[in-house]
This record gives C-alpha cells, structure tokens and sequence, in this order.
C-alpha cells in the first residue's frame, strides 16, 4: 500500500534550486486542495505575517497540525502566479479560436459556423457551470469519486472576514499559486474536452441537442474521471509513511492507484474521444456519408488552427506542472519534439502509403503528436518523448484509415481515431518511459523528497496505467450513452433531412459564413 | 456575325487574351467554369476519405465577331491556347443573329 502510494505521488524528480526540494509532481495538475487539508490560505497582503491562515488545515487529525506547526503559510511567487496566468491565456486560444478553426476548417462551407459556433458556446457555457459547482466536484475533497460542494459558486476562496484568498498546492511542497488562477486554468481543461466531442458528430447534430449533452457529459462524465485521475490533496501535509497514508486516502481513485496523467490522457483525450465516439453512433452517419463529396473546405483554416492548437498546448502540458520550473520545462521540450516528430512520421507515413505528402496529414499529425505527449510530458526524457512522438503519428494514421473502417461509425472529424487512439498509445507509454532506465523521471517520493527508492517497474505502471484507460473508456461510454439517449427522447439528436442538405449555418443559425 | 465560345486551360487566359487583342476582337466575355470531357478528374485524399473530383475548373471565353475575322479568331484562339496535352479544350463556333450596344443602340456590326 505504501509503495502504490508513494508511487501515486508519484512524479519526478526536479528540484529547483530553492531550499527545499521542490519536486514537481506526478499526475498532473490537480491539487488545489480546496478546503481539505493541505490548501493553505495564504493571507493577501500580511502575507508572511501571522500563521493565523491555516485555518482550513486541520480537519485531518492524523496529520500533525500541519500548518500550525509550519513556519509561516507558504504565500504564491510572482514568478510561478504569472506563469499560470499565461498558460491558462494559451489553453483558452487553443480552444478559441484553435480549435474551432482546426474543425471548422474541416466541414463543409454551408457547416462552418454550426462548428465554431458549437465550440465557442460550450466553451462559454462549461466555464459558467465549473465556477458554479464544477470546479467543486472535480477539486475538493469528498469520495475517491466524486468531491463535494465546498467550494460551489467558487465559495471560500476570498475570505472577506479575514480579508485573505486562499490558494492551492502544487506538486512542489511550500510553492504555492492563487487559487483563483487555479480554477481559471482548470476550467480551460473542462471546456476544451467538451468541445472536442463536437467533432464526432458535425454536419448533423442538432444545437440544442448538443448543449444539453455537454451539460449532462460534463457534469457526470468530465467531473468525476477528473477528481478520480487528478485530484489530491497536496504535497505539504505528507511528512511520512503515516500522513502519506492519510493524504492519499482522500486523493481520487485512479490517483490512489498510482496512474499517471500529467496533463489529460485519460481525462481530457480518452474521455472526449469515447463520448464522441459513442454520439457518433447514437446520432447516426451523415447523409450521402461513403458516397457524397465530403471534403474539408478549407484546410487553411485547419492548418491555422493547428498550429493554434500546438502553441496553446504548451500552456496546457507545461501549465500543467502548475509552476515555472523544471518539470514545465520537461513538459515544455516534450511538447515541441514528440509533436514535430508525429508530424514527421504521420507525414512520411502516408506519403509510403498514399503517394502523397498532405498539408491535412502534417496538421493531423501534429494533433496526434501533442494528444499522446499530453499524459507523458511531465514524466518522461525528451527521447522518451520522441519516440512517444514518432509511434504516435504512425499509429494515428492507422486510426483514421483501418481503424476507422473497422469502427464503421461516421466519426465526421476522427475524434477517436486521433484523440482516442493518440490518448490511449500515450498513457500506456507513460508507464514505460517514465522509468529512469529510460530517461524518465520515475516516482517521486514524498516522504523522503526524492525519487522513490523502489525499483520502478515499466509492467506494474504499465498495468497501472490501463486501468485508467478501461476506467476512462467505460466510465465515459456508460455516460455518454446514457445522455445521449436522454437528450433523444426529449429534443432529439439530429436536425431533419432537408435542414442537414442546406446546411446547419443558414438552417440553425441564419447566417452564412462566406459571400460571394 | 458569330459567337465563338471556347473552353481553355484557366493559366491559358492573359496569352489568348493578348492574341485576340492584336485582332481587332473588342471585347470578351470570361467565366469561370467546371466541366469534363476526355480529360479524366482526379483524386483527393483525406485522411481515410477519398474523393473523386469529376469537373475540372477550366475557363469560359464568350466574343462576339464580324464575320470576316471568324476563321483567324479560331486560330488564334486555338494557337494560344494549345499546350498539346489532353484537356486544352474546345471551341464553339455559332451564328448570331442580332447585337445592340445598350448605351448607343447601335445594332449589328456597328455594335461589335
């Protein structure tokens, strides 16, 4: 149990050059401890001033008054604060306009803006829901499940009484950053999901319909696989093998187990890709799909937003260490090699296959490059990285082409054959190059400050691993289907014949996005 | 008077554009057009769907001539526009039977 969880706390070894060894973490991002034990509210101005903050720490009787007993409230370093401010700005581009323009680019010209606009409102309307009670459910502390409402309507985090924000935990002990930003920038990660269905299933879903989905998807799909992938509760209360014990105890399910997910395999790509996946089914193929010409209208546009899509996500894999050191520095080289590398080999791999090189192929590339670095990037060595890269554009490619006439199913814009496949090849080979024989940064150890002593094994981690991705996939799936059904039965999935044959821009929305 | 429609090779237009000018034509009619003939289309390839392209873009060239210059037009025409490999196109020759300038109301050759 000890060693799982030592594992599970897993991450690597980094240490800034600061006093104490700031290890960054494992699983990525997650953490802000809300109200549970190890958040510490760190008082705005007075800041070093009195420990009075802690206040919210000692519910957990088994940790020794981990607050009080501290110097002072760890408060936020500008440095890291203004990190997490840009790498929540580039999540939020990566979404508007990245990827809207990466799947606009894709569909016809008369379902252009249906595409943008269905990115653009569940962006809007998923940011609303997490400051309501998404960020609670996924971010505090509760069941290895599900968290609990402590912080709906973002309550707590200012305290006017005490005249103090609170902030939340990193992966690093005593570095802390603004809870505030903390929420911001996950609250990127939630919306950016949901929006990634809606490629499954453009051209033909109805708007409404796909609304209500995300509702339903994001509250019992999204939420609860991230508290299980992501949330604990912090480094700063794990002083040894007892208080390891406790602070993992009341981490999420798949954390306790040790997966490893530094920045959304499972959470955010696996996830999104199975519910899409799953609406591709249940809304049924195109009209004239296999026999009409279907071609992306403009793959300008889709390189434009793939090229957002790989600056952004370096906010979103190096934000993901949620501080400016290291391990955001290994995530950040990880995130340029392994996606130029898929590129390469999705590229050279269709031009053995096909006979052409495509600018679509060197763009889908790309996609699947960052989609499988994601859950790697904070674990593993560069070449980890590259060879992570070079397999995932080659798999990739398969995933769009035998794949997907296996599948059968009309994925319009291959969620799951890119974000799927990419997310499940990327989370099993997190398990195997984040073993320090090859390259990678291991487990970090938090009761001792370093790299756990155990010998890792690539095939326990490995194994570790695809539990979360079985986790993720039925999890997502039972969900999904279920939402599905229920949006069916009371608005109806899909648009009739003749508004799908004109076009969703004129039919749903009434306006048009080229003249003439 | 004649109305000669030819279909060419779109990067064909500006040199049978400049040929007829030296003609004495003063004035063509261009459009942008699709079509086939025996020149076949071609493929496009994304990710796993594959798409026959049938029509090929090529381009409409309309001129209304006297009829003293109908046969040098259409060797002009065919001349600029040859690059001897399938797909050059066609050209219709047919008679025309009135012509008006708007802003004149000068009819027949007058109005070319």
């Amino acid at each position: 149990m000890i060693r799982t969880m030592t594992k599970l706390i897993a991450g690597f070894t980094v240490a800034m050059a600061l006093g104490v060894s700031l290890p960054a973490l494992a699983q990525d991002a997650v953490k802000p401890a809300a109200p549970a034990a190890s958040a510490a509210t760190a008082p705005a101005d007075a800041a070093a001033a009195p420990a009075a903050a802690p206040v919210a720490a000692p519910a957990a009787a088994a940790a020794p008054a981990p607050a009080e007993a501290a110097p002072a409230a760890p408060t936020p370093q500008k440095g890291d604060t203004a990190w997490m401010f840009v790498a929540t700005l580039l999540v939020i581009m990566m979404t508007i306009p990245g990827l809207a323009l990466f799947y606009g680019g894709l569909v016809r010209s008369k379902n252009m803006l249906s595409v943008l606009l269905q990115v653009f409102m569940i962006f809007a309307v998923i940011i609303v829901l997490w400051c309501i009670y998404g960020y609670s459910i996924a971010f505090t502390e509760k069941t290895a499940f599900f968290g609990g409402f402590d912080r709906a309507f973002l309550n707590g985090i200012w305290d006017p009484v005490k005249a103090s924000f609170s902030t939340a935990a990193t992966f690093s002990k005593g570095v802390v950053i603004p809870e505030f930003i903390y929420v911001a920038f996950q609250g990127t990660f939630a919306a950016i999901t949901c929006a990634l269905i809606v490629g499954a299933f453009a051209e033909r879903a109805k708007f409404s319909a796909v609304l209500a989905f995300m509702v339903l998807w994001f509250t019992f799909g999204y939420l609860p696989v991230a508290h299980m992938v992501w949330f604990w509760t912090g480094p700063d209360a794990i002083k040894d093998a007892a208080t390891l014990a406790t602070e993992s105890a009341k981490a999420g399910w798949l954390w306790q187990k040790g997966a490893l997910d530094f920045a959304g395999g499972t959470v955010v790509h696996i996830n999104a890709a199975v519910a899409g996946l799953v609406g591709a089914f249940m809304i049924g193929k195109r009209i004239g799909y296999g026999r009409e010409h279907m071609a992306p209208h403009s793959l300008t546009m889709t390189m434009i937003g793939a090229s957002m899509l790989w600056v952004g996500w370096f906010g979103f894999n190096a934000g993901s260490a949620l501080e400016a050191g290291d391990v955001a520095a290994l995530a950040f080289i990880n995130t340029l090699l392994a996606t130029a590398a898929a590129a390469v080999s999705w590229v050279v791999g269709e031009w053995i296959t096909k006979g052409k090189p495509s600018m679509l192929g060197g763009a889908s590339g790309a996609v699947a490059g960052l989609v499988a670095i994601t859950p790697a990037c904070g674990f593993v060595g560069p070449m980890g990285g590259l060879i992570i890269g070079l397999v995932a554009g080659v798999v990739c490619l398969w995933g769009v082409n035998g794949l997907k006439r296996l599948i059968g199913a009309d994925d319009s814009l291959d969620v799951f054959g890119v974000h799927g496949v990419g997310g499940i090849l990327g989370a099993l080979l997190t398990g195997v190059f984040a073993a320090p024989s090859l390259g990678g940064q291991g487990i970090f150890d938090y009761t001792t400050n370093k790299m756990s002593a155990d010998p890792y094994s690539i095939a326990s981690q490995v194994l570790i691993q695809a539990e979360a991705i079985g986790t993720t996939i039925v999890w997502s799936a039972v969900v999904s289907l279920i939402a599905y059904k229920l949006v069916d039965i009371v608005i109806g999935l899909r648009v009739p014949e003749d508004q799908e044959r004109e076009g969703l821009d004129i039919t749903s929305h009434g306006e048009s996005a080229y003249h003439s | 008077m004649k109305m000669i429609t030819a279909i060419i090779k779109p990067f064909k237009l500006d040199e049978v554009r400049e040929a007829l000018s030296e003609l004495n034509v003063q004035g063509i009619t261009v459009t942008e057009v699709k079509g086939f003939g025996r020149q076949k289309g071609h493929t496009e390839l994304y990710r796993g769907a594959e798409y026959v392209v049938d029509f090929l873009p090529k381009t409409k060239i309309e001129a209304a001539v006297d009829d003293a210059i109908v046969d040098q037009v259409i060797d002009t025409i065919q001349s600029a526009a040859r690059t001897g490999k399938i797909g050059d196109g066609k050209i219709f020759v047919s008679s025309l039977e009135q012509v008006i300038r708007i802003r004149t109301g000068e009819t027949g050759n007058d109005a070319l």
